[in-house]
């Protein structure tokens, strides 16, 4: 009797979980939808649920109208260029900061990690200044070389300080005994990083490079903000600037969008489990 | 050379990037901002010291954006902060079963929205809330209620937390995480006792969640007052400054009109006001957190 109740009980949550899963899918699939109709059909009232006919030929319609695949190249140089800088400056800050013994060492440490509390719309104005000084606005200068000192775009989790965060943190669970074995040996602390520290962390490295990517991808205020010619502009800028030139062609913003959207599902999907694990590393021991 | 010194040399050279970084980056922009707030500095023409001119026309009511958006942001983080948190709890907690099926596929299913790019979710929301094509205007017609202009009229504000409760998932996975450590003999005993599911949660599981409940509610307030894409791409701060966000409003006063000293101070007084808020929290939390290791 007792046994059935539970089983039940399982039953209505899982058919809870799924049904508000749904309700929580419904936006994405509109989207979908939206992006395979006709201009007539998006407008029908009350609206219809399947597209019919599907009409892929948004997606060509919609990439060509603006220079989506320049953007998509920007981006890319951009995101790789940025992934591959904060991968090589936030690693070696973090062992500096974690295996190598030397004097206010952990003062510096915390001196950097209050970066997590200064606000970013704060510097971004002197920033801006700064780079404009140098005649490198309208460049990728200003949106790469910060991630070269480990400075990655702002955002709440896996930005910034939090990538050098988390990578001490993993460094720091790696044994001693290891390092000391190697010294005996005469290697350095180079050696030491780089054969035995890196190919341990393997799984941080992987994550701090997801976040990073997703961030620079999604990145919009910085690209705002230093881009302004439109061969320079990135994804993102060209999907506002899109908003803008083609307001209420919703099947075109739709399948400009989807178009935005796949390349973020394909790395979500591959490293799900390197995000997850992430993020409840540095949102719990944070 | 004695080997400490050489520690010592090594270690700074290799922290070296990140303490590059923070001063060229982080430390250095603050304190150039904090200078520029006591200025009249723009582009366009000779700079002044004007003291505290900035911070005495935003004060004074002589700037008439400067107190709506005060309010606006503090309004909208009072009710931001709170949907966010009590809606990604929930789905935590209906989430938190090892027993569930597809559990793999319903977190992914939860968690996506967060990792889409803010232009796309934006336009997404847009979309569906049209007031006359708009999905959400369909549905409350199925069941006839009354439709709403959403984003594009009087409840402009209120209808963004739609859209950041949706994109909610990392508040949601810190709260999966910390529910791992909710202690498993404690349910039994309860159990043993006789409580039900009520019993279960607010004894047990409620208090061993008010850390991580903390932690999320400090990162969400600091990110909710810095609200500033909903206003940049879907409302323009409007209708009527309904949703003129501090920081939306700061950088149309730095990039649209110039003037970037006032732009500074506007930056300087969220941060106070930001301080302010999460000190406040971190005072209350004497009265309402629960750390295990104390007890």
């Amino acid at each position: 009797m007792r046994q059935k109740k539970k089983q039940r009980k399982r039953w209505i949550r899982t058919f809870l979980c799924f049904g508000l899963a749904v309700v929580w899918l419904l936006p994405f699939y509109w989207m979908v939808r939206s992006s395979l109709m006709g201009m007539s059909q998006i407008f029908e009232y009350p609206p219809v649920i399947f597209p019919d006919p599907v009409q892929w030929e948004n997606f060509p319609e919609a990439l060509t109208r603006l220079p989506f695949l320049t953007y998509f190249k920007n981006t890319l140089i951009i995101v790789v260029l940025c992934v591959g800088g904060i991968l090589i400056s936030c690693s070696v800050s973090a062992y500096g900061l974690s295996r190598v013994q030397w004097k206010g060492r952990d003062k510096v440490f915390y001196l950097l990690m209050t970066s997590i509390m200064l606000p970013y719309f704060a510097t971004i104005i002197p920033s801006f200044v700064m780079w404009t000084k140098m005649g490198l606005t309208n460049t990728f200068v200003p949106l790469v070389l910060p991630s070269w000192f480990g400075v990655g775009t702002v955002s709440v989790f896996g930005g910034g300080m939090f990538n050098i965060f988390l990578l001490r943190q993993f460094f720091r669970t790696i044994p001693k005994e290891l390092d000391e074995a190697a010294r005996i040996d005469g290697a350095g602390h180079f050696t030491i990083f780089t054969q035995i520290i890196l190919p341990l962390s393997k799984p941080a490295l992987i994550c701090v490079g997801l976040f990073t990517f997703l961030n620079t991808w999604n990145d919009f205020i910085n690209p705002l903000i230093y881009l302004s010619d439109q061969e320079k502009y990135t994804i993102q800028i060209g999907l506002r600037t899109f908003i803008g030139v083609f307001s209420s062609q919703w099947h075109l913003l739709m399948a400009a969008a989807v178009f935005a959207i796949i390349p973020v599902l394909i790395v979500f999907l591959i490293g799900q489990k390197y995000f997850v694990e992430g993020i409840a590393t540095t949102g719990l021991k944070g | 050379m004695s080997r400490q010194k050489k520690e010592n040399i090594a270690g700074i050279l290799f922290s070296l990037p990140a303490i590059i970084g923070f001063l060229a980056f982080s430390l250095g922009p603050m304190v150039v901002s904090l200078i520029m707030s006591f200025t009249n500095y723009s582009i366009s023409h000779a700079t002044d010291f004007i003291g505290l001119g900035n911070y005495a026309e935003l004060f004074s009511g002589q700037d008439t954006f400067f107190w709506n958006s005060v309010k606006v942001t503090l309004l909208f983080s009072a009710m931001n902060v709170p949907v966010c948190i009590f809606t990604a709890f929930l789905v935590a907690l209906m989430l938190n079963s090892k027993k569930l099926r597809g559990r793999t596929f319903l977190r992914a299913a939860f968690y996506i929205p967060t990792i889409l790019p803010i232009v796309a979710t934006a336009m997404i929301f847009m979309w569906i809330m049209s007031p006359d094509f708009g999905l959400l205007n369909a549905i409350l017609e199925v069941f006839h209620m009354p439709t709403s202009d959403w984003i594009y009229g009087n409840a402009a504000l209120p209808s963004l937390l739609l859209m950041t409760a949706w994109t909610s998932g990392n508040i949601m996975v810190v709260f999966l995480a910390g529910l791992q450590g909710v202690p498993q003999e404690l349910y039994e005993s309860i159990e043993v006792d006789g409580g039900g599911a009520w019993a279960k949660f607010w004894y047990c599981t409620f208090p061993h969640m008010t850390p991580t409940i903390f932690f999320n509610t400090v990162m969400f307030v600091i990110s909710s007052m810095q609200a500033f894409l909903p206003a940049y791409i879907m409302t323009q701060g409007g209708p009527n400054n309904k949703t003129n966000f501090i920081v939306y409003y700061l950088y149309r006063v730095a990039f649209e009109f110039q003037n970037i000293g006032k732009a500074s101070s506007l930056g300087w007084v969220l941060f106070a006001m930001i301080l302010i808020v999460v000190g406040a929290l971190f005072w209350s939390s004497k009265y309402w957190v629960f750390y295990s290791d104390e007890a």
